[in-house]
């Protein structure tokens, strides 16, 4: 027997990642994942309703932790994530490159561009409050202060369009939430799910707690309207809400948010043009806060 | 524009207050208001213009139920005219140096000044509200905010919004009834100062000084459709916000209208910052300041009858000191001067409405029917017009409607709580999320529980205080978007670097 004889490939079960564990979804069921060409990927688990929701209680379940971790230790946490993708680069380079139908090395620029993004928002978290807070120089003998705190659960649709959607955009908009201590529930890109569902095997083990982040893949239009109707959401990121009609339209979802109120970040105007190797800007970072602002008299 | 007969001028029949020593009336001239017309049409590209419809609404003091004008209810085409006319504006407007657009806005505050008492008297006749509130809280504060944003005017490239922020266009601003020129400000002032031009609906029943302040932009030789003001009730304000070519709304008032409009606008480009219902915890605990406290509570739930969205309605006592707190706030209400809103020395005006007297009323009557016990002082309310002792509930649950509903009205429910952690429990049990006050005279304790309460502003050791350098707003269902501060300038700009 020669060295080269053929080896068969051990395939990766892909599973959803909810609270810190990879289950398999309550449906049962799984999904063909092919790439930019038809071809068979893997499987992915067809999540449900009732996964989107068993989401959101790990998420809620997360907040009170993570929101009250400091921020500079939310900033190591995110450059921990940036090292472990650095060291998984050769593989999401690979599922990058299937996801959307680029060579590896556009693949690869993509993948280094999402380590980086992971390192910017890293940066932010001991930031965002000077620059989106701060004293008020109220017309009376009062301290007056208002900062930033975090929404809470943020419901994300995972950007399905665009330059680098597949694991860029996802970085894109998973990041600034959770920098600034929120978690998120994300309904990951349906048809190119498998860059989201290793994200989840990244993110634990990088000291990201259980529920901070939680990944669903599935069908967009079962998963966005649970978390768009959902009571326990505080907030939504419309980014992948591409599609025209339907229930898991931008117009529908946010129609549905109303009811509870939650913020809402509306897709970008034309999704597909959209390149996220662009500059993030602090738009994302400053959607998911509210503003506290404290009063107290001065006085002896 | 019309004739003055002289329905300003029947004086609120006295209300004796027993236990009170007398003080002899301190009636402020409702002549002092100014000429009100008969009957006012809508503000459009700079001119007062009739109606396309024939509907009139009226418009009536609340104090002594006589109708003060009639107005008109604005149609669908009213609205369109009105938004043309701003769209017409906007571009000059939004082209104008920054410089320039300050010195209108720091006219505008300037004439407020100047004709402070005459707003203050009308503000209190059309609304019902303590001619010393209007005189001493809104006026000011309205002054306050038109010259605080026109300073961000020519600054906005300095507000951390990136370089070369722009404006929307044109903004539907809907505003309420509880502080009516006070509301226009904060909606008017930033709107301008980031170049949007306005079509603004005031409530149907205080629409008298917004139409006032169309002659203030008159006098401040504000160039014509910047800003425009049409009448009528919620019809006018739906037909306003769901107009296509509006690009910002922007709401206060109750939160299932802030629902409809949110989901009104799903799906277009409109940006939107609503400000909606409280049911604010005043959390007071064991080692407070009592008199101060006191004077806290009566201040967050009586100030303007209890017609504050930020109101301190619940009062949360820590249980060792509940029987001391309760007997000195008795006292304390005992004093209170129910009756004419333009006597100076009155402290609580007339209820704004008969629809709003009856809300209250009804939420009253609930209180007691599930079993919480009423308690008001002993004082004579006036004949005529609308009015409502003010009232406190003792044994109330976390589950009575007055502990979860927003009454907006002079009552005050009191909870009990024995742990800092039961309170901000309990204080964060509500759906709103816009105010919080907490009363202790130990610094760390304030911190902790400022830090835990989800409340857009919280008032530590004071309470209703306001300020246009100050952001307030709302977390949960009590809406999203700050007025105020340079948080208020956000709601107003594009800053979609979200379009990547």
């Amino acid at each position: 027997m020669s060295e080269t004889a053929m080896r068969i490939e051990v395939f990766k079960t892909y599973k959803l990642y909810v609270g810190g564990k990879f289950p398999r979804s309550e449906s049962g069921r799984v999904y063909e994942v092919t790439d930019a060409k038809g071809q068979w990927l893997a499987n992915a688990p067809l999540g449900t309703r009732k996964d989107a929701r068993d989401a959101v209680v790990a998420a809620r379940a997360a907040v009170k932790g993570w929101s009250g971790t400091t921020a500079y230790n939310r900033g190591q946490v995110l450059y921990r994530v940036a090292e472990m993708l650095q060291g998984r680069r050769e593989q999401f380079t690979a599922e990058v490159a299937a996801a959307e139908g680029l060579g590896a090395k556009k693949a690869a620029a993509l993948v280094d561009a999402a380590i980086d993004r992971w390192v910017w928002y890293a940066g932010w978290t001991d930031k965002v409050a000077q620059i989106a807070g701060g004293a008020n120089p109220v017309a009376g003998p009062f301290f007056n202060l208002s900062t930033p705190e975090p929404t809470g659960v943020v419901g994300v649709v995972a950007p399905r369009a665009g330059h680098g959607f597949s694991l860029l955009g996802l970085v894109s908009v998973i990041a600034p939430a959770i920098a600034t201590g929120n978690t998120v529930v994300v309904a990951a890109a349906e048809q190119a799910p498998l860059p989201a569902l290793s994200l989840g095997e990244v993110l634990a083990t990088s000291d990201v707690p259980g529920g901070v982040v939680n990944l669903i893949s599935g069908r967009t239009a079962d998963i966005a309207p649970t978390l768009a109707s959902h009571q326990d959401v505080n907030a939504l990121d419309l980014a992948g809400a591409i599609d025209p009609e339907g229930p898991g339209a931008a117009a529908a979802l946010e129609a549905a948010a109303a009811d509870t109120l939650k913020r809402v970040v509306r897709p970008a105007a034309d999704p597909s043009a959209a390149d996220w190797t662009a500059s993030p800007g602090t738009g994302r970072l400053l959607s998911f806060l509210e503003t506290k602002t404290v009063w107290h008299p001065m006085g002896i | 524009m019309a004739k003055t007969d002289k329905k300003t001028a029947q004086p609120v029949q006295p209300a004796k207050a027993s236990g009170l020593f007398e003080y002899a009336p301190a009636p402020e001239s409702p002549a002092a208001a100014g000429e009100i017309a008969t009957s006012y049409g809508h503000f459009i590209g700079g001119r007062f213009v009739d109606s396309s419809g024939s509907e009139a609404l009226k418009t009536v003091n609340p104090a002594t139920e006589q109708v003060l004008a009639e107005f008109a209810q604005g149609t669908e085409e009213d609205v369109d005219r009105a938004v043309k006319a701003a769209r017409k504006a906007f571009a000059d407007w939004s082209s104008l140096p920054g410089s320039e657009r300050a010195k209108y806005l720091f006219r505008i505050a300037r004439i407020v000044q100047e004709r402070s008492r005459e707003l203050a008297v009308l503000e209190s006749i059309d609304n019902g509200k303590p001619i010393r509130e209007t005189r001493d809280v809104d006026l000011p504060l309205v002054a306050a905010h038109f010259f605080y944003y026109a300073g961000w005017a020519d600054k906005l490239d300095f507000a951390g919004f990136g370089p070369n922020p722009r404006p929307l266009g044109v903004a539907a601003q809907v505003i309420p009834w509880n502080f009516p020129l006070l509301m226009l400000a904060w909606k008017v002032a930033p709107a301008l100062a980031t170049g949007n031009t306005v079509v603004l609906k005031p409530a149907e029943t205080t629409p008298l000084t917004a139409l006032r302040f169309a002659d203030i932009c008159r006098q401040a030789g504000l160039p014509d459709g910047v800003v425009n003001i049409v009448t009528g009730d919620g019809r006018t304000g739906a037909a306003l916000t769901a107009h296509p070519d509006v690009n910002k709304v922007a709401f206060t008032g109750s939160t299932p209208v802030g629902r409809a409009i949110a989901k009104q606008i799903a799906g277009t480009r409109k940006k939107l910052s609503l400000e909606l219902g409280g049911k604010a915890a005043n959390i007071v605990f064991d080692d407070a300041p009592l008199d101060q406290a006191v004077e806290g509570i009566v201040n967050g739930i009586f100030f303007n009858q209890g017609h504050v969205c930020c109101a301190g309605s619940r009062l949360l006592v820590q249980e060792s000191i509940q029987d001391e707190l309760l007997d000195a706030l008795k006292r304390r209400m005992g004093t209170l001067r129910v009756g004419d809103p333009l006597d100076k020395n009155t402290d609580i005006g007339a209820i704004n409405s008969a629809a709003q007297l009856a809300r209250i009323t009804e939420l009253a009557a609930a209180g007691e029917q599930e079993g919480a016990e009423r308690w008001a002082p002993e004082c004579e309310l006036p004949g005529a017009g609308y009015w409502f002792r003010p009232t406190l509930f003792t044994g109330v649950s976390q589950a009575h409607r007055i502990a979860r509903e927003e009454i907006f009205g002079p009552v005050l429910s009191v909870l009990t709580f024995r742990t800092p952690a039961e309170a901000v429990e309990k204080a964060n049990n509500t759906p709103f999320g816009l105010s919080a006050g907490i009363w202790t005279e130990k610094g760390s304790r304030i911190l902790w529980t400022a830090n835990r309460l989800r409340a857009g502003v919280v008032w530590a050791n004071t309470f209703n205080k306001f300020d246009p350098t100050s952001p307030f707003g709302g977390y949960k269902e009590s809406g999203y978007g700050r007025e105020g501060g340079r948080h208020g300038l956000e709601p107003y700009l594009n800053v979609e670097a979200l379009d990547v």
